[in-house]
């Protein structure tokens, strides 16, 4: 095994666990927003979705520690591929130019670690009820956690909302990029497909911001709202 | 002086085959421990040394550049000859060989040009095999054009950039054989002498360019790969380091130097456009079959290409060699260009030059198809000029491009000083008086692949080689010399820069010992370059210290050796009172300008042994003998 | 036209060098842009100065020798082109440039604008060649190759090791330039006997030389005077990682 480790320690190893761990946070992404937006169809969806999800015990750990792992495999990598490349040139450039590289991509780290800042706020809003713990222990008409009115709730206050949308657009900065070239490090690479793969990113980036602040949008504009008789 | 070329007995075909056979060989496990040198790192001295390091041999190479893939040999652009006839157009070992020395003006030796022709093969298959990618036909097999005015198709190449691809398939095999701890190299290292003890070239003292450190090497055996000299006329197509001090070091130490007044000038050149020029750059030869080259009728005309009416315009290869018109050989084109701006009807700023009109190709035959032939050539012309060839002529002029002239030497490729190799465009051997496109290529590399390996085996087996050493009197003597010589040139602390000099020295031997030459021009510049070597010595800057990286330095070391070389050029140039291949003596040319050969007292090789300074150079001959071909007279008319 | 000059100086691989300013008045447009520095040079020996060293050769953009970086461009504005065929009409009169030698630790400063690129060469010897000694080969036409697999092959080997690549990457990263060699030999069937050593070498040669790691920003690409693709990077990652799974298996 002692060639897997030097291979991960290897600068093009290093960009392939930043890719494979990349690509496994970005289906959390696509998971966890496809769950979630069921909360337009209502709230007897959102929170049977969750109730299931919290049934499958285990099965959740496994991925809830994969996802754990893979987030602490992906910052670390980052962190030291990052140093590394400060290494690479100790004196830097006095005028310096840019000819064709993306904000998106000159802002990688800052970036990943806002949305880190974001993931550790928004579990300690809605996953561990620090912030909101009165609509954190709330209860639906079937005693199943109301994910539904927590949630609307959460939104409801406007900054809490608008945080969230920032924090979307600066995670479609990140996927812009960080989609698109997780194909380049994973060697994934045709001339006919290129112009696809190079689209896949903004394209992805799109859906996942588009996707995830219809929410709080939706909220913010009473198009979802408290079901009649939930506290308020 | 001992100018035995060594030349094989029997029939021509089996001369080498027989001398192969014939070659003392030395014991695998005893190889390692002969040390050879190999000065320069392009195509003959990188396979050279690669190649003998894979024989087993301890080898040290030397580059003036930061790395050997820098070579010049990368510049090259069109192809490299190899008689395969994989087009199975009639080509053969012989005709290449014929066309050769035909191509040579009948001044090189039959035996080294038909072992040529013999190995230009396995070059192709040599290069194959380490990843060359040349071009190659759909049906997956190597393709194949003409060039160089040859009648069969037996030039392979890789787009416009062979050269470079062939340089990088021997610098790969170099490096690999670095990488195996077989050869060390010293880049950024200039040779700045050679050393000789009891006759024999024993080592090479050498400057770190860098760290300015002076520094003996001893060897076994020296081979000089270090190209040609087209740099003494300042302008040329080579690159701006070329340089001519290693070859007339070695001279100076006892080695024959053949034929220096041999000289290539390419007609198809972007042309000087002010003083500040560095360098010249070729367009392919190619352009000349679809553009017409043309200069106004009437003296100064200062009206731009397109005001000029047609009736004004003098079509001149077309009137004076109405068969060949602007296909017309290299040295005929660019002499036809001269004259026309000699006599005041060149254009551009300069009036040095001439117009390469594509007006009626695209007249013709249409824009685009234009653009697929010659699309890349355009747009490196409209980079370096600013003007758009489609729509306004190209401006063209000759430029020194290669020297045939070189060390003398003989059929094993050792110099008239025993233990000096001489391989490549430093050598005088195969091109004669005249070098055929894509030929230069395949001699560097069959030199350093095919033959050097082989024959370098026979002088180490058979040569009383004594035991020396880097603090013997001999070495320490030349290391002084090259310090001492270092320590003068910070002394002077004149007022004129090297490169000032230089484009002095370039624009004599361009005038005077260019083109077209005259006894009369040539004897005045062996006066005046005397005189501009003496202001030199007295009136060169050379700023900062010999410890350090210091480009004057470099430049006005061989400098000091160009212009003690100009005079050897202009000498061997005036005594060879006739007309051949690249050397045109104006005063020797036929009623209708042609070159006059003068085969019954010229057909030898002038090899120049040098007396000392400020001493004259004596002048030995080797006959030239045809048994296999017959001299003819080249016409286009 | 005039224009003003900020260029780097440093005496030696020691000295913390600096910029200086140098006025550069009747510069003709005609000029290449090392022709500009040569007359700048011809005005500094006059005026006793040390004249600014620079690394040229064949001033024709094919041996890679040229290497500067202007107002931060690897090699200048011009796209596809090196610095020695860079010509001065692409500038206007009044510009300042700054100029300044490629900056990377496996590049160190040799003089002023001279750098030391040998990382390059010890990359190469340890994986950038097919292992045929002279006189192994077969017949040139023994094996046919396709002519899309020549052409792929030749327009990574179109690389001229001049290290734009490197200096104009923001993590002086030199994968561009392992990955162009490493995708020749893999576009030839004479590399493939090799093709698992020379990824693992010649990646482990360039990791120990202190080059950056690829972020995929492809500056590269924008800046390489043969204009090669970056696709070859991802080549390279897919052999590396290929080679790694399965070495041991040759």
């Amino acid at each position: 095994m002692q060639w897997l480790f030097k291979y991960c320690r290897s600068s093009i190893g290093s960009k392939v666990l930043m890719a494979v761990t990349g690509l496994m946070l970005f289906g959390f992404v696509v998971g966890h927003m496809l769950g979630n937006l069921q909360i337009f169809i209502g709230q007897e969806a959102v929170n049977n979705y969750a109730a299931t999800l919290k049934e499958m015990g285990a099965l959740l750990w496994l991925a809830r520690i994969g996802l754990i792992l893979a987030v602490l495999v992906h910052i670390s990598a980052a962190i030291r591929l990052t140093r590394g490349n400060q290494k690479a040139r100790p004196i830097t450039y006095a005028h310096s130019g840019t000819v064709q590289a993306t904000y998106a991509s000159r802002t990688m780290m800052k970036s990943g670690l806002i949305v880190l800042a974001f993931v550790i706020y928004h579990l300690l809003h809605l996953t561990f009820g620090v912030i909101l713990p009165e609509a954190h222990s709330a209860t639906d008409s079937l005693g199943r956690p109301d994910v539904y009115s927590m949630t609307v709730l959460g939104f409801q206050n406007v900054l809490v909302s608008l945080s969230y949308i920032a924090a979307m657009l600066l995670l479609g900065f990140h996927l812009s990029h960080g989609v698109s070239s997780l194909f380049q490090s994973l060697g994934l690479n045709h001339p006919r497909y290129n112009p696809i793969i190079q689209k896949i990113g903004p394209s992805a980036a799109l859906v996942i911001v588009l996707g995830n602040i219809s929410m709080p949008i939706a909220v913010l504009l009473g198009l979802v709202s408290l079901p009649a008789g939930a506290a308020s | 002086m001992n100018l035995d070329a060594n030349i094989p007995s029997g029939p021509l075909e089996q001369k080498w085959d027989k001398h192969r056979f014939d070659l003392k060989l030395i014991n695998p496990a005893n190889k390692r421990k002969f040390k050879v040198l190999v000065v320069g790192s392009g195509l003959a001295g990188g396979s050279a040394a690669s190649t003998l390091a894979e024989l087993g041999y301890e080898v040290d190479c030397f580059c003036f550049q930061d790395s050997p893939r820098r070579a010049h040999s990368i510049a090259a652009q069109g192809g490299i000859n190899a008689a395969k006839n994989y087009p199975n157009d009639g080509d053969s070992v012989f005709r290449l060989f014929y066309d050769t020395i035909k191509g040579g003006d009948f001044r090189s030796r039959e035996a080294n040009v038909y072992r040529l022709a013999q190995v230009s093969a396995s070059i192709i298959d040599q290069c194959v095999a380490q990843g060359v990618p040349f071009a190659r036909e759909y049906g997956g097999y190597l393709a194949n054009r003409s060039f160089g005015g040859a009648q069969v198709s037996r030039t392979f190449y890789a787009r416009g950039q062979t050269g470079q691809q062939l340089l990088l398939g021997c610098y790969a095999a170099l490096s690999r054989q670095i990488g195996l701890g077989k050869v060390r190299m010293f880049p950024r290292t200039e040779l700045l002498d050679i050393v000789v003890v009891d006759g024999q070239a024993r080592g090479i003292v050498t400057r770190n360019l860098v760290s300015g450190k002076v520094e003996p090497h001893v060897a076994d055996a020296v081979v000089l790969a270090t190209g040609g000299y087209s740099t003494v006329f300042f302008l040329s197509t080579n690159a701006m380091a070329c340089n001519v001090t290693a070859t007339y070091r070695a001279h100076r130490k006892g080695a024959a130097f053949a034929n220096p007044c041999y000289t290539q000038i390419h007609p198809t050149c972007i042309p000087v456009s002010g003083d500040y020029q560095s360098k010249l750059t070729l367009m392919s030869e190619s352009l000349r079959n679809d553009g017409r080259i043309w200069v106004p009728s009437k003296n100064g005309d200062q009206r731009t290409a397109n005001q000029i009416a047609e009736n004004e315009r003098d079509y001149y290869l077309e009137r004076k060699y109405p068969s060949f018109g602007n296909l017309a050989p290299r040295d005929i084109a660019s002499r036809s260009a001269k004259e026309a701006c000699d006599a005041g009807r060149g254009v551009g700023e300069s009036g040095q030059g001439v117009y390469l009109d594509f007006k009626d190709a695209i007249g013709r035959l249409g824009e685009d198809t234009i653009r697929q032939r010659y699309g890349n050539l355009f747009h490196m012309y409209e980079k370096i000029t600013g003007d758009n060839p489609y729509q306004v002529p190209m401006r063209i002029y000759p430029a020194p491009h290669y020297t045939m002239g070189g060390l003398w030497v003989d059929y094993n490729l050792m110099s008239s000083l025993p233990g000096l190799f001489v391989i490549g465009e430093a050598n005088f051997s195969d091109h004669g008086a005249n070098r055929l496109g894509a030929s230069a290529l395949m001699q560097g590399l069959a030199d350093g692949y095919f033959v050097l390996p082989y024959t370098i085996g026979n002088y180490l087996a058979s040569a009383k080689l004594g035991s020396v050493s880097g603090s013997s009197s001999e070495f320490t003597g030349a290391t002084k010399g090259v310090e001492d010589q270092t320590k003068k040139l910070l002394s002077i602390n004149g007022k004129r820069s090297p490169d000032s000099i230089h484009k002095e020295l370039g624009r004599i031997m361009w005038e005077k010992c260019g083109m077209g030459r005259t006894e009369a021009g040539l004897k005045e510049a062996l006066k005046i370059i005397p005189a501009l070597r003496e202001e030199f010595w007295n009136n060169v800057s050379v700023l900062g210290t010999g410890s350090e990286l210091n480009i004057m330095l470099e430049k006005a070391g061989r400098l000091a050796d160009f212009l003690e070389f100009a005079e050897l050029m202009c000498r061997d140039a005036l005594e060879r009172n006739e007309s051949c291949g690249g050397h045109f003596r104006e005063d020797h040319q036929t009623d209708e300008g042609e070159a006059k050969r003068n085969d019954d007292d010229y057909s030898h090789v002038s090899a120049w042994e040098y007396k000392g300074p400020d001493k004259n150079p004596i002048l030995h001959k080797e006959p030239l003998v045809f048994d296999n071909v017959k001299l003819a007279t080249r016409s286009y008319k | 036209m005039n224009l003003n000059l900020r260029v780097w100086r440093q005496s030696n691989a020691t000295d913390p060098g600096k910029l200086v300013d140098y006025p550069a008045p009747d510069i003709s447009e005609h000029m290449s842009f090392l022709e500009m520095l040569d007359v700048v040079n011809e005005r500094l020996i006059v005026k006793d100065e040390q004249p600014i060293a620079f690394d040229h050769d064949c001033r024709e953009g094919i041996c890679g020798m040229c290497s500067l970086m202007i107002n931060g461009i690897a090699h200048g504005p011009e796209k596809g082109t090196t610095v020695c065929q860079l010509h001065m009409r692409h500038f206007k009169d009044g510009d300042t440039l700054v100029i300044e030698p490629w900056r990377a630790r496996a590049f160190p400063v040799v003089r002023d604008l001279v750098v030391d690129r040998s990382s390059f060469d010890r990359i190469m010897q340890v994986g950038g060649f097919v292992s045929a000694n002279t006189g192994n080969a077969p017949d040139g036409n023994a094996i046919p190759i396709s002519k899309v697999e020549a052409d792929l092959a030749m327009d990574a080997a179109a690389c001229i090791g001049c290290g734009a690549c490197v200096a104009s990457c923001k993590n002086a990263s030199a994968m561009l330039f392992v990955g162009a060699k490493v995708s020749q030999f893999l576009h030839l069937p004479q590399g493939h006997p090799e093709r698992k050593s020379r990824a693992s070498n010649m990646v482990a040669a360039m990791d120990h030389e202190g080059f950056g790691n690829c972020t995929n920003q492809y500056e590269c690409e924008a800046v390489c005077p043969k204009e090669i693709s970056v696709s070859v990077i991802s080549e390279l990652n897919r052999e590396y990682t290929r080679a790694t799974l399965t070495s041991g298996s040759d």
